[in-house]
């Protein structure tokens, strides 16, 4: 009976053991897309989906252009298509016309997608419009997984309205090849009489940046630059320039707004630490690739990706289409937090204070949201829970191009990045160790979130463009956006406003 | 037959023209009056809120105004010429006259995002092919980063996709030409400049007021080249009126203040085009 018995739990044991594993073949046979993983257990898994019927019933999904974005959504579908026997109709939106394709037909009282994908600081004009996400997928598996800080930017004062699919910061990349090389130290100490290491401010970015401008340093036959930023009007380029402002306007130790003061709502846009950022920016025109003022997002994947500059910052894209296996220069580059200042402004001394100074920009990102006149509300949140499930995310987080990147505390473990990308250890350690440290940061930026938000984001990329393209001076260019701000705000009413942007302030002041 | 009966034969054309053409014009007026923007939508009124904030705190909206006209000048002038050499070329007999006809209007026939996709492409500044040969020279222009070389770059675009248009409309009008002038010309021994001179330009001066008019209407709405090339930008160098509303209509959101903008544009465009249309019939047509 003992024999039998202990049979018995052997094999019972070893059919809890590897019945994940039974899923993993059995799903990965029919989706190579999950061939590292296999399916993994979760409330939104291939096994739990597979299990649903929604056979005759259409969702509608409106997403952005191929691929970023739009590629996952798609290949999502299709899955989610032949796991459930719905039909699942993607349409494919530039960036630009995300807000307003999705804007005019809510304001018109109509809802001809179930799914709109959009990005993070949509939400205070979108979220009369969607559906709060059910209490069922909030306490999902996968729902557990995700940080605090995309808790935070996929809610509203508690509420959440936007299904994380996607976590985004700005952070620094740099050719690792190049700073760790001791010949190259060697020949910056000779010319420069300054150590090459990680920049940890920016006017270390600069000098470094502008050494490596120009030259083969990599012996490509090709001339490399200093650094690929998003530069180009109206194509994210606002939130660039708030990555390079944090550093010299982001004061710990005053809390109470980082775009405006909470309590006048006067925008600190043009105070001296936004200037010194502008500054700093104009003169980074001269050490960028040639056209690289009219870098977009996709010219900065393509130029730090291809190998062209020392040093980008921005998105993950850029980092992880340089880490692919097709990349030139794969296990070749290093990611640090954004470079800090020696000095920061304090807006209630009205001086600068001469210490070092770090502050982590939590960038709005790719946000999705169900329209609460959907009728197929189930069906829809069931699908961004798929599309977010342990092993779509793993995969997808692998694909550069895809957009997808990490918003899961699981996904900070360095050793999904050695063992199914290939990575070197040393360079997923400091890659989840960058992100983790802006995650537990104490002085973080988050997003501009406030009705009206893109006159807000338009303004600030007119008056940068303008700077950059030698128009305006920095501090005329930052009082032109002060300015329309002020008329803005006036606008739009101070009170919606205000209250809107203590929701965000209560983020980055440690309150919520 | 009933008199009541013709009305209603005009009914269907009526009808679509109300349609298509009288409602949206009443909509975007009343759309103008209101302050429809992403956190208030609706037809409230605020009178002419948005027109004062035009006429005396948007300066950005002149500018790009008088950007869009010298542009749009700019490049109608060139079409104009170059059309005009094209289309004189290939009406007289010459070697491929049929091949060279549809070669000259292949630009026109495709679509214009696109090409200015691929035009983007060539003058990349850093990996465009433009620049690649030029370098060879010691030059490297900074076609779309410069403020004053991108809006020659925009010309440049613009004339290539549009000569075309103009080299079609000019090539209709010589062929339709009597041949009795060219003759008496040639017995008076009249060289070829001065039957150009005194006998083609004239007789083709209706001709060209239309097309040039009709091209100068199309110009004055240039978007797309700017959107994909520039984004109007450095800075604002390339932002046209066209480029303008769009950003505050469909980007920031602000419907009713657009509204405003495109009907005002609208008035501009129809005064400035009938009196550039009477200019040019005065001094093309004095006879």
């Amino acid at each position: 009976m003992k024999i039998i018995k202990t049979c018995l739990t052997a094999v019972i044991s070893s059919m809890m053991i590897f019945s994940p594993m039974a899923y993993a073949d059995k799903w990965s046979d029919q989706f190579p897309h999950i061939k590292a993983t296999g399916d993994i257990p979760g409330d939104c898994s291939y096994e739990e989906m597979s299990k649903k019927n929604y056979k005759g019933k259409t969702l509608k999904i409106n997403t952005h252009a191929i691929p970023v974005m739009g590629e996952p959504t798609a290949l999502h579908a299709e899955q989610f298509e032949k796991l459930t026997g719905a039909k699942v109709e993607v349409t494919h939106t530039p960036a630009g016309d995300l807000y307003s394709k999705a804007m005019v037909p809510f304001q018109a009282g109509q809802a001809p997608y179930d799914i709109v994908f959009g990005f993070s600081n949509f939400i205070n004009d979108w979220k009369r419009y969607l559906a709060p996400v059910p209490k069922k997928y909030m306490n999902s598996t996968e729902m557990k997984d995700v940080t605090k800080s995309h808790m935070g930017v996929s809610s509203w004062d508690g509420t959440m309205y936007q299904y994380p699919v996607d976590g985004d910061r700005h952070y620094l990349k740099y050719r690792k090849d190049v700073i760790d090389n001791p010949e190259m130290q060697k020949k910056y100490k000779a010319e420069t009489g300054k150590d090459l290491k990680v920049p940890t401010t920016w006017k270390e970015y600069a000098e470094m940046a502008k050494f490596f401008n120009g030259w083969d340093w990599d012996g490509d036959g090709e001339l490399e630059y200093g650094s690929a930023e998003v530069m180009k009007k109206d194509d994210l380029m606002f939130a660039a320039f708030f990555s390079r402002s944090v550093a010299y306007a982001k004061n710990p130790r005053t809390p109470g707004g980082f775009f405006f003061d909470l309590e006048t709502m006067k925008p600190n846009i043009n105070n001296p630490g936004f200037v010194e950022a502008l500054t700093d920016w104009v003169e980074a025109t001269k050490y960028v690739p040639p056209g690289g003022i009219n870098f977009g997002l996709g010219d900065e994947i393509g130029s730090f990706g291809g190998g062209q500059t020392l040093f980008s910052f921005s998105w993950d894209d850029a980092f992880i289409a340089a880490m692919q296996d097709d990349s030139p220069i794969k296990n070749k580059v290093g990611t640090a937090p954004l470079p800090g200042a020696n000095k920061v402004w304090n807006r209630v001394s009205n001086s600068w204070e001469n210490q070092y100074n770090q502050a982590p920009y939590i960038v709005w990102g790719w946000a999705v949201g169900v329209a609460k006149k959907s009728k197929v509300k189930d069906m829809a949140f069931d699908y961004l829970c798929f599309f977010s499930n342990g092993a779509n995310h793993q995969a997808d987080l692998a694909i550069g191009r895809f957009g997808v990147n990490p918003f899961k505390n699981s996904d900070f473990d360095p050793n999904i990045y050695i063992n199914s990308m290939g990575w070197d250890p040393e360079i997923a350690n400091s890659y989840t160790q960058t992100l983790l440290d802006m995650e537990k940061s104490q002085n973080r930026v988050f997003p501009l979130r406030v009705p009206g938000v893109f006159e807000f984001t338009s303004a600030v990329a007119t008056g940068t463009s303008k700077a950059l393209a030698g128009q305006l001076s920095p501090q005329e260019a930052l009082d032109e956006v002060a300015k329309e701000w002020e008329a803005i705000v006036s606008r739009v009413g101070k009170k919606a406003v205000r209250d809107a942007y203590a929701v965000g302030v209560k983020m980055e002041d440690n309150q919520l | 037959m009933n008199f009541k009966h013709k009305y209603f034969f005009l009914f269907p054309g009526l009808f679509v023209l109300i349609g298509i053409l009288i409602f949206p014009i009443i909509f975007v007026v009343r759309l103008s009056l209101s302050g429809w923007n992403s956190y208030n939508p609706g037809l409230d009124f605020i009178g002419i809120e948005n027109y004062i904030r035009l006429f005396t705190d948007d300066p950005r909206f002149w500018e790009s105004f008088f950007r869009l006209s010298f542009l749009s000048v700019t490049t109608v002038i060139l079409q104009y010429v170059i059309g005009f050499a094209l289309a004189h070329m290939v009406w007289k007999d010459i070697k491929f006259k049929r091949f060279f006809r549809v070669l000259f209007l292949v630009p026109m026939m495709t679509t214009p995002v696109i090409m200015t996709v691929i035009w983007r492409t060539f003058f990349h500044e850093s990996l465009g092919p433009v620049n690649d040969i030029l370098s060879n020279f010691g030059l490297s222009p900074k076609w779309l980063t410069d403020p004053a070389l991108a809006k020659f770059t925009v010309i440049i675009v613009e004339v290539w996709q549009w000569t075309p248009f103009m080299f079609l409309l000019l090539l209709a009008g010589l062929l339709s030409l009597p041949k009795e002038p060219f003759l008496a010309a040639a017995i008076d021994g009249a060289s070829p400049v001065r039957k150009f001179i005194y006998v083609t330009f004239p007789l083709m001066a209706p001709i060209s007021i239309g097309a040039i008019i009709i091209r100068l209407i199309e110009a004055s709405k240039i978007m797309d080249t700017v959107y994909v090339l520039t984004s109007g930008g450095p800075g604002t160098a390339t932002e046209t009126s066209s480029f303008y509303i769009f950003i505050k209509g469909l980007r920031e959101f602000q419907m009713g203040y657009a509204a405003s903008m495109s009907f005002t544009y609208l008035i501009i465009m129809i005064i400035s085009l009938t009196i550039i249309a009477k200019v040019l019939t005065k001094l093309l047509l004095k006879e």
